[in-house]
C-alpha cells in the first residue's frame, strides 16, 4: 500500500498526490499488480481500516523540516494527542491500527518530501518538483521490492542499493533513519 | 466576564506566556498568556490562521466552478463547503427552490457528511482523557468507571472497542457521500439549481443494511457522553464555562435545521435576540470586526453591539436553540440534554461533546427516514431561472453555521467572495473560555503539562477548523514560552507529539 496524501490546491502540499499519480501511470508498465496506491487529502483514523492485509506500507508526504530532496523512515505507532482533530500523523494511523485490531501494524515507512510554499493556489516549486523526482526513484524500488515474495517487506537496505547504483553520489543513505526491526 | 482580559493595561510590565502548537505552514494555533510579577493572568489571546488567500484563490473563476473548487478549502469538511457555496450558486442562477428530489438528495449528502466528521469525535470517547481532560487519579477512576459500564466498551484491551465503532460510524457516512456523489471525498453532487443525480436502487439497499446498527451505536454514544459530562461536578460546573449568546439556522417550525432554515439568535438565557431572519439579510444583524493582533474576525450581533455581541455556534448552540429535534430518540436525547440548563441554554465548553453526539444520532436517523423516501430514488433533479448578480449560501456545517456570499459580473466571473466560517463565529467564544481556563487553572501556578492539557482540552471542545486543507506533518502539539517584560525568554516547555516534554 501506498498512500500519498496532500492538498493539491496548496503548492508543494501537492507532492504526495502527485507522486502517487506518476506512481498510478507506471503501475501497469511494470506490471506491479500487488500495488495498492490511495491517495487523500489528510490522514484520519478510517485510514487504519485500509492498512488491513498489508505487507508493507510507504506514506509519502510533503515535508518543511527534511533535509533536502527527502528523509525515508520506519514509523513506529503512537498516538497522536494534538488539540485539533483536522489531521493525524501517519505514526498515529498505526496507533489507531493497533486499537482498532489489537495486532502489530504492517511495517510502514514514510517518505517526506522536501517542499518550501504551501499557500492556497500556488503551483509546485521549481525545488519540489526536483526533490520529487529524485524521491520517485525510491518509490519505484519500494513498489519494486513490494512484488517480490511473500509476508512483510522491510525496505531498510534500499537506500543503499541505490547509493551503489548511483556511485553514492546521492548518499540517500545519509537520509535514512534507521530504525532496528523489532 | 473575561472580556477585561482581552487587552491589558500597563503591558509593558507583564512578562509573555506563549503556547505556540508549532505547525509546518503559518503556525495553526497560538495563545498568548500575559502574567503579571505575581503569576496572574492578566492577559488571554488564541491566535488561529484561517482562511488567508481564499478570496484571491476564488476570485476570476466561473461561478458555476464553485461548488467543486471550494472542495479543495479543507479535507475535513469539503461536502460542507460543496452545499454551501451551491446553495449561492442556486441564487446566482436564479433558483430560490429545488425539486423535491434535488432537495433530499443534498440533505442526504449533508447528513452524511455531519456524520461522519462528529464520528471523529465519537471515536475519541475512546480516550476520554484528550475530550474531558483527567488530571487526577480520581477523575481517572470516574472515567474508567463510565466506560465500562457501557456495552461492549471499555478501555484498550478489551475485545470490541469504541474506537472501532467510531471508525465504523465515520465510514458509514463517507459511504452515503460516495453513493451519492461518486467519491468518498471530493465528489460531486450538487449542480446549480440542483443535482446531478438520484441514487438507484442498489445504492440505496446497500446503506439501509447498516442503518439500524448506525442508529444503535449513536443512541449508545449519545449515552455515554452524557455519563462522561455529568460523572465530574468540575467538567459540569467550571471548566471552560463560560455565558455566551448562542447562533444558527433554524426550520420554520422552530425543529433543529442542518440544511436549510433561517437565522436564530438567543441570549444567555435563551430569550431571542432576533428569530427567522432570511439568512440573505445576514449583513443586517450581524457584523465583523478586526483585531490589530490575530488574522482572524470577530463576528458580533449588531444589535448587542462588538462587547457584548459575540456568540456561539455549533453542535451546543443548535441543541441549546430548537424547541425540537424532528427525530424521536434524538429529540429524547435532546430533553435529556436540557433538563440540565434547568430552563436555561447549556453554557459549559464541555457539552459540545454531549450535544455533538446527540446530533449524530439525529443524522443518523434522518439519513434512514430519507433513504426510505421514494423521492430520493427519481423525479426532476434541476430547475432553472434567471441570472442575478449576488449569492448567499448558509449551512449548520458539522463545526456550526457556514456563510458563502459571492458577487459576479457579467462574464460570469466571481468578483467577490465572503465566507465566515463556524470557528470565526466562535472565534470570542474560544478566546473567553481560554481566558476562564487560565484564570482557573493557571493563576499564580508555575507551568505544568497538567495546567497545559487544561487548554488543549477546552480548544478541542470547540475543535476548531484550522486553515485546514493541509495536514501538519512534524507538528509539535505544544510549545510555551515564558518570556519577561522585555520580551527575553525566561523559560520553555514544549509538549513532544509523544506527550513528553522537555526545556
Amino acid at each position: 500500500m501506498i498512500f500519498g496524501y496532500g492538498n493539491p490546491s496548496r503548492g508543494d502540499d501537492a507532492l504526495g498526490p502527485l507522486m502517487l499519480q506518476h506512481l498510478e501511470i507506471l503501475k501497469p508498465c511494470h506490471g506491479w499488480h500487488r500495488i495498492e496506491l490511495l491517495s487523500d487529502y489528510q490522514l484520519q483514523v478510517e485510514h487504519a481500516l485500509d492498512l488491513l492485509n498489508c505487507r508493507l506500507v510507504l506514506f509519502i508526504d510533503a515535508s518543511v523540516s527534511c533535509v533536502a530532496p527527502y528523509r525515508f523512515e520506519r514509523l513506529q505507532e503512537k498516538r497522536d494527542d494534538s488539540y485539533t482533530s483536522h489531521a493525524m500523523s501517519p505514526a498515529a494511523v498505526l496507533y489507531t491500527y493497533r486499537q482498532l485490531y489489537h495486532c502489530s501494524p504492517p511495517p510502514t515507512y514514510l517518505l517526506s518530501v522536501l517542499g518550501e510554499r504551501f499557500e492556497l493556489g500556488e503551483s509546485l516549486s521549481p525545488s519540489a518538483s526536483a526533490h520529487m523526482q529524485r524521491a520517485l526513484r525510491l518509490a519505484e524500488r519500494v513498489c519494486r521490492q513490494a512484488q517480490l515474495g511473500n509476508g512483510p517487506v522491510y525496505c531498510e537496505q534500499l537506500t543503499q542499493t541505490l547509493d551503489q547504483e548511483t556511485g553514492g553520489g546521492d548518499q540517500e543513505s545519509e537520509r535514512m533513519s534507521r530504525v532496528s526491526d523489532a | 466576564m473575561y472580556e477585561s482580559l482581552e487587552t491589558a493595561d500597563n503591558r509593558e510590565n507583564l512578562k509573555r506566556v506563549v503556547i505556540d502548537p508549532v505547525s509546518r505552514v503559518e503556525g495553526h494555533g497560538k495563545v498568548t498568556l500575559l502574567m503579571d510579577e505575581e503569576n496572574h493572568v492578566r492577559e488571554a489571546r488564541l491566535h488561529i490562521v484561517e482562511f488567508r488567500g481564499f478570496e484571491r484563490f476564488i476570485r476570476g473563476r466561473p461561478y458555476w466552478e464553485l461548488p467543486v473548487l471550494v472542495q479543495r478549502l479543507c479535507g475535513i469538511c469539503p461536502v460542507s463547503h460543496h452545499l454551501a457555496a451551491a446553495k449561492a450558486v442556486d441564487q446566482l442562477v436564479g433558483v430560490d427552490e429545488l425539486t423535491a428530489t434535488a432537495d433530499k438528495l443534498r440533505r442526504l449528502l449533508h447528513f452524511g457528511q455531519v456524520l461522519q466528521s462528529h464520528a471523529l469525535h465519537f471515536y475519541h470517547l475512546s480516550s476520554p482523557d484528550l475530550l474531558f481532560g483527567i488530571d487526577s487519579d480520581a477523575k481517572h477512576r470516574n472515567i474508567v468507571g463510565v466506560l465500562s459500564g457501557y456495552p461492549d466498551t471499555s478501555l484498550e484491551g478489551s475485545k470490541m472497542n469504541i474506537g472501532l465503532q467510531g471508525v465504523k460510524l465515520r465510514k458509514y457516512g463517507q459511504e452515503v457521500i460516495r453513493a451519492i456523489t461518486g467519491k468518498r471525498i471530493h465528489g460531486t453532487g450538487a449542480i446549480p439549481g440542483g443535482f446531478n443525480k438520484a441514487l438507484t436502487v442498489e445504492e440505496r439497499d446497500a446503506l439501509l443494511v447498516d442503518i439500524d446498527q448506525i442508529i444503535e451505536w449513536g443512541n449508545a454514544g449519545v449515552n455515554l457522553t452524557r455519563h462522561l459530562f455529568l460523572s465530574n461536578h468540575e467538567y459540569r460546573n467550571h471548566f471552560a464555562a463560560i455565558r455566551s449568546n448562542f447562533m444558527g439556522l433554524i426550520r420554520s417550525d422552530g425543529a433543529m435545521e442542518l440544511y436549510h432554515g433561517r437565522l436564530r439568535a438567543t441570549d444567555e438565557h435563551g430569550a431571542a435576540i432576533f428569530d427567522h431572519v432570511d439568512y440573505r439579510d445576514y449583513q443586517d444583524v450581524l457584523r465583523e470586526v478586526v483585531k490589530p493582533w490575530t488574522y482572524m474576525k470577530f463576528p458580533y450581533i449588531v444589535s448587542l453591539g462588538e462587547a457584548k455581541g459575540w456568540y456561539r455556534v455549533g453542535p451546543l448552540a443548535r441543541v441549546n436553540q430548537c424547541d425540537f429535534i424532528p427525530t424521536p430518540l434524538a429529540e429524547q436525547a435532546r430533553q435529556v440534554f436540557a433538563e440540565e440548563g434547568g430552563g436555561e441554554p447549556v453554557h459549559s465548553s464541555l457539552a459540545f461533546h454531549w450535544a455533538r453526539m446527540i446530533e449524530l444520532l439525529h443524522c443518523a436517523e434522518g439519513i434512514k427516514e430519507l433513504l426510505l423516501d421514494p423521492d430520493i430514488l427519481g423525479g426532476e433533479l434541476v430547475v432553472q431561472g434567471e441570472k442575478r448578480m449576488e449569492g448567499i449560501g448558509v449551512i449548520e456545517a458539522p463545526r456550526g453555521t457556514l456563510f458563502h456570499h459571492y458577487q459576479i459580473n457579467e462574464d460570469d466571473l466571481v468578483v467577490k467572495a465572503n465566507l465566515i466560517v463556524s470557528t470565526t463565529s466562535n472565534n470570542q467564544a474560544m478566546n473567553e473560555s481560554i481566558r476562564q481556563v487560565a484564570v482557573r487553572y493557571l493563576d499564580g501556578r508555575t507551568l505544568t503539562e497538567g495546567l497545559l492539557n487544561h487548554i488543549e482540552v477546552a480548544i478541542r471542545a470547540y475543535d476548531p477548523c484550522l486553515s485546514c486543507a493541509t495536514h501538519a506533518l512534524g507538528k509539535m502539539p505544544l510549545q510555551v514560552e515564558l518570556l519577561d517584560a522585555q520580551g527575553e525568554r525566561v523559560s520553555r516547555l514544549a509538549k513532544n507529539s509523544d506527550g513528553s516534554l522537555s526545556d
